[in-house]
Protein backbone atom coordinates (compact mmCIF):
# COMPACT_ATOMS: atom_id res chain seq x y z
CA UNK A 1 0.00 0.00 0.00
CA UNK A 2 1.39 3.60 -0.27
CA UNK A 3 1.36 6.06 2.08
CA UNK A 4 -0.14 9.38 1.93
CA UNK A 5 1.28 12.19 3.82
CA UNK A 6 -1.76 14.34 4.42
CA UNK A 7 -0.40 18.57 5.07
CA UNK A 8 -1.30 20.54 8.19
CA UNK A 9 -4.15 22.61 6.88
CA UNK A 10 -5.92 19.85 5.82
CA UNK A 11 -5.74 17.14 8.74
CA UNK A 12 -9.04 18.60 10.17
CA UNK A 13 -10.64 17.13 7.00
CA UNK A 14 -9.46 13.53 7.77
CA UNK A 15 -9.74 13.41 11.83
CA UNK A 16 -6.33 15.12 12.70
CA UNK A 17 -4.68 11.98 11.10
CA UNK A 18 -1.25 12.70 9.05
CA UNK A 19 -0.51 9.62 7.61
CA UNK A 20 -2.87 7.00 5.47
CA UNK A 21 -2.01 4.19 3.90
CA UNK A 22 -3.99 3.22 0.77
CA UNK A 23 -4.41 0.69 -1.28
CA UNK A 24 -4.71 2.49 -4.79
CA UNK A 25 -3.27 2.06 -8.70
CA UNK A 26 -2.66 5.69 -9.35
CA UNK A 27 -2.49 8.98 -7.84
CA UNK A 28 -5.81 10.07 -8.78
CA UNK A 29 -7.22 6.86 -7.61
CA UNK A 30 -5.59 7.63 -4.11
CA UNK A 31 -7.16 11.07 -4.18
CA UNK A 32 -11.24 9.79 -5.06
CA UNK A 33 -10.54 6.66 -2.18
CA UNK A 34 -9.29 9.48 0.06
CA UNK A 35 -12.64 11.90 -0.85
CA UNK A 36 -15.00 9.05 -0.30
CA UNK A 37 -13.30 8.41 3.02
CA UNK A 38 -13.45 12.35 4.26
CA UNK A 39 -16.09 13.83 1.82
CA UNK A 40 -15.15 17.39 3.74
CA UNK A 41 -11.33 16.68 2.31
CA UNK A 42 -12.79 16.60 -1.71
CA UNK A 43 -13.49 20.10 -2.21
CA UNK A 44 -9.94 20.62 -0.98
CA UNK A 45 -8.17 18.13 -3.71
CA UNK A 46 -11.00 18.25 -6.90
CA UNK A 47 -12.22 21.58 -8.54
CA UNK A 48 -15.85 21.33 -9.51
CA UNK A 49 -14.66 20.17 -12.81
CA UNK A 50 -13.00 16.64 -11.10
CA UNK A 51 -9.28 17.74 -11.98
CA UNK A 52 -6.70 18.18 -8.88
CA UNK A 53 -6.95 21.48 -7.87
CA UNK A 54 -4.79 24.36 -9.08
CA UNK A 55 -3.40 25.55 -5.47
CA UNK A 56 -2.55 21.74 -4.58
CA UNK A 57 0.99 20.22 -5.73
CA UNK A 58 1.38 16.37 -5.14
CA UNK A 59 4.82 14.77 -5.06
CA UNK A 60 5.89 11.51 -4.84
CA UNK A 61 8.84 11.13 -2.86
CA UNK A 62 10.89 14.72 -4.12
CA UNK A 63 9.42 14.41 -7.66
CA UNK A 64 6.12 16.98 -8.54
CA UNK A 65 3.11 14.12 -10.35
CA UNK A 66 3.26 16.98 -12.94
CA UNK A 67 6.87 16.06 -14.01
CA UNK A 68 5.37 12.14 -13.96
CA UNK A 69 2.24 11.20 -15.32
CA UNK A 70 -0.07 13.48 -13.54
CA UNK A 71 -2.96 11.72 -12.12
CA UNK A 72 -2.58 8.63 -13.70
CA UNK A 73 1.37 7.97 -11.78
CA UNK A 74 1.02 4.51 -10.72
CA UNK A 75 1.79 3.91 -7.10
CA UNK A 76 3.26 1.26 -5.86
CA UNK A 77 4.11 -0.37 -2.46
CA UNK A 78 5.79 1.90 -0.18
CA UNK A 79 5.35 5.09 -2.54
CA UNK A 80 4.68 7.90 -0.32
CA UNK A 81 2.68 10.22 -1.98
CA UNK A 82 2.85 14.12 -0.40
CA UNK A 83 -0.10 16.48 -1.04
CA UNK A 84 1.67 19.87 -0.86
CA UNK A 85 -1.04 23.15 -0.56
CA UNK A 86 0.01 25.73 -3.07
CA UNK A 87 1.19 28.62 -0.84
CA UNK A 88 1.05 32.04 -2.52
CA UNK A 89 -0.93 35.73 -2.60
CA UNK A 90 0.01 39.01 -3.24
CA UNK A 91 -0.63 42.72 -1.89
CA UNK A 92 -2.81 43.97 -5.02
CA UNK A 93 -5.35 42.10 -7.25
CA UNK A 94 -5.18 41.32 -11.04
CA UNK A 95 -0.98 42.49 -11.04
CA UNK A 96 1.27 39.46 -12.29
CA UNK B 1 -6.34 34.47 18.77
CA UNK B 2 -2.66 34.13 18.34
CA UNK B 3 0.26 34.99 20.38
CA UNK B 4 3.57 36.07 18.70
CA UNK B 5 6.95 35.36 20.96
CA UNK B 6 8.88 38.78 20.65
CA UNK B 7 12.15 37.16 19.27
CA UNK B 8 10.16 35.73 16.13
CA UNK B 9 8.48 38.61 15.49
CA UNK B 10 11.63 40.67 15.31
CA UNK B 11 12.75 37.93 12.81
CA UNK B 12 9.63 38.47 10.69
CA UNK B 13 9.59 41.86 10.64
CA UNK B 14 13.55 42.29 10.10
CA UNK B 15 12.91 39.66 7.10
CA UNK B 16 9.96 42.55 5.98
CA UNK B 17 12.36 45.64 5.95
CA UNK B 18 15.00 43.23 4.09
CA UNK B 19 12.92 42.41 1.53
CA UNK B 20 11.13 45.89 1.19
CA UNK B 21 10.44 46.53 -1.73
CA UNK B 22 9.54 42.71 -2.22
CA UNK B 23 7.31 41.26 -0.58
CA UNK B 24 8.89 38.16 1.61
CA UNK B 25 7.51 35.06 3.36
CA UNK B 26 8.06 32.48 5.91
CA UNK B 27 6.44 30.42 8.26
CA UNK B 28 5.41 30.22 12.06
CA UNK B 29 5.15 27.02 14.01
CA UNK B 30 3.96 26.79 17.88
CA UNK B 31 1.20 25.24 19.71
CA UNK B 32 -2.47 25.31 19.73
CA UNK B 33 -4.81 24.86 22.66
CA UNK B 34 -8.73 25.49 22.00
CA UNK B 35 -9.21 28.73 19.95
CA UNK B 36 -4.95 30.16 21.34
CA UNK B 37 -2.21 29.48 18.66
CA UNK B 38 1.26 30.42 20.26
CA UNK B 39 3.93 31.01 17.87
CA UNK B 40 7.21 30.55 19.54
CA UNK B 41 9.25 29.35 15.98
CA UNK B 42 10.20 31.00 12.21
CA UNK B 43 11.06 29.83 9.13
CA UNK B 44 12.34 32.14 6.83
CA UNK B 45 11.60 31.37 3.66
CA UNK B 46 12.60 32.64 -0.21
CA UNK B 47 10.23 34.07 -2.40
CA UNK B 48 10.47 31.60 -5.07
CA UNK B 49 8.14 34.22 -7.62
CA UNK B 50 9.41 34.25 -10.64
CA UNK B 51 9.51 38.04 -12.01
CA UNK B 52 8.37 41.10 -10.59
CA UNK B 53 8.09 39.99 -6.40
CA UNK B 54 7.00 43.63 -5.49
CA UNK B 55 3.25 42.46 -5.69
CA UNK B 56 3.09 38.94 -5.15
CA UNK B 57 5.03 36.19 -3.09
CA UNK B 58 5.24 32.20 -3.39
CA UNK B 59 6.66 29.63 -1.86
CA UNK B 60 8.45 26.55 -3.34
CA UNK B 61 6.68 23.40 -2.72
CA UNK B 62 10.27 21.91 -1.38
CA UNK B 63 10.17 24.58 1.01
CA UNK B 64 6.48 23.10 2.49
CA UNK B 65 7.23 20.38 2.83
CA UNK B 66 10.56 21.10 4.58
CA UNK B 67 8.41 23.21 6.89
CA UNK B 68 6.22 20.09 7.20
CA UNK B 69 9.36 18.25 8.06
CA UNK B 70 10.72 20.88 10.33
CA UNK B 71 7.93 20.55 12.02
CA UNK B 72 7.52 17.02 13.10
CA UNK B 73 11.03 17.01 14.10
CA UNK B 74 10.07 19.85 16.65
CA UNK B 75 7.46 18.45 17.98
CA UNK B 76 5.56 22.06 17.20
CA UNK B 77 2.66 22.37 14.49
CA UNK B 78 2.52 24.35 11.62
CA UNK B 79 0.30 26.98 12.07
CA UNK B 80 1.12 30.46 9.84
CA UNK B 81 2.22 31.30 7.16
CA UNK B 82 3.57 35.52 7.30
CA UNK B 83 4.23 37.45 4.12
CA UNK B 84 4.69 41.47 3.69
CA UNK B 85 2.89 44.02 1.45
CA UNK B 86 5.16 46.89 0.86
CA UNK B 87 3.61 49.93 0.53
CA UNK B 88 0.23 48.34 1.03
CA UNK B 89 -1.67 47.69 4.37
CA UNK B 90 -1.84 44.44 5.94
CA UNK B 91 -5.32 43.92 4.23
CA UNK B 92 -5.70 40.30 2.37
CA UNK B 93 -6.16 40.73 -1.44
CA UNK B 94 -8.57 38.91 -3.57
CA UNK B 95 -5.55 36.96 -4.64
CA UNK B 96 -4.05 35.99 -0.80
CA UNK B 97 -7.68 35.19 -0.62
CA UNK B 98 -8.10 32.54 -3.24
CA UNK B 99 -5.02 31.17 -3.09
CA UNK B 100 -5.13 30.77 0.83
CA UNK B 101 -5.69 27.54 2.39
CA UNK B 102 -7.80 26.59 5.54
CA UNK B 103 -6.69 26.27 9.53
CA UNK B 104 -3.40 28.60 8.64
CA UNK B 105 -3.50 31.62 10.28
CA UNK B 106 -1.80 34.80 7.68
CA UNK B 107 0.11 37.00 8.45
CA UNK B 108 0.61 40.48 6.80
CA UNK B 109 3.18 42.99 7.59
CA UNK B 110 3.08 45.92 6.02
CA UNK B 111 6.02 47.68 5.28
CA UNK B 112 5.71 51.98 4.14
CA UNK B 113 8.34 53.47 2.64
CA UNK B 114 10.93 50.84 4.50
CA UNK B 115 9.45 51.27 7.38
CA UNK B 116 7.47 49.01 9.56
CA UNK B 117 3.94 49.87 9.65
CA UNK B 118 1.59 47.39 11.13
CA UNK B 119 0.78 43.56 11.45
CA UNK B 120 -2.67 41.78 11.31
CA UNK B 121 -3.71 38.43 10.92
CA UNK B 122 -6.00 36.56 9.18
CA UNK B 123 -7.92 33.17 8.66
CA UNK B 124 -10.64 31.63 6.07
CA UNK B 125 -13.62 31.11 7.67
CA UNK B 126 -16.34 28.06 6.76
CA UNK B 127 -17.21 30.64 3.58
CA UNK B 128 -13.53 31.06 2.09
CA UNK B 129 -13.64 34.64 3.63
CA UNK B 130 -10.48 35.72 5.79
CA UNK B 131 -11.67 37.25 9.06
CA UNK B 132 -9.28 38.73 11.42
CA UNK B 133 -7.56 37.11 14.26
CA UNK B 134 -6.92 39.09 17.70
CA UNK B 135 -2.66 39.52 18.36
CA UNK B 136 -1.77 39.19 21.66
CA UNK B 137 1.52 41.23 22.01
CA UNK B 138 3.61 40.28 24.76
CA UNK B 139 3.26 43.51 27.14
CA UNK B 140 5.94 42.49 29.51
CA UNK B 141 8.93 42.07 26.31
CA UNK B 142 7.23 45.61 24.89
CA UNK B 143 7.80 47.32 27.91
CA UNK B 144 11.41 45.82 28.55
CA UNK B 145 12.07 46.94 24.63
CA UNK B 146 11.44 51.02 25.36
CA UNK B 147 13.59 50.55 28.32
CA UNK B 148 10.90 50.79 31.51
CA UNK B 149 10.35 48.43 34.23
CA UNK B 150 7.68 46.44 34.45
CA UNK B 151 5.80 45.63 37.07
Amino acid sequence: MATVIIPTPLRKFTNNTAKLDIAAGTVEEALLDLSANYPDLKKHLFDEGGHIRTFLNIFIGEDDIRDLQAGKTPLHDNTVVSIVPAIAGGSTDGYH
Amino acid sequence: MIQIEPNIERLMLGDALQAFPDECCGFMLGKETGDERILTDILIVNNSKEGDKRRRFEIAPKDYLKAERYADEKGLALLAVYHSHPNHPAIPSEHDRVAAQPFFSYIIVSVIDGKFDHLRSWRLNEEQQFEEETIIFDIRQKTLDFGLVPA
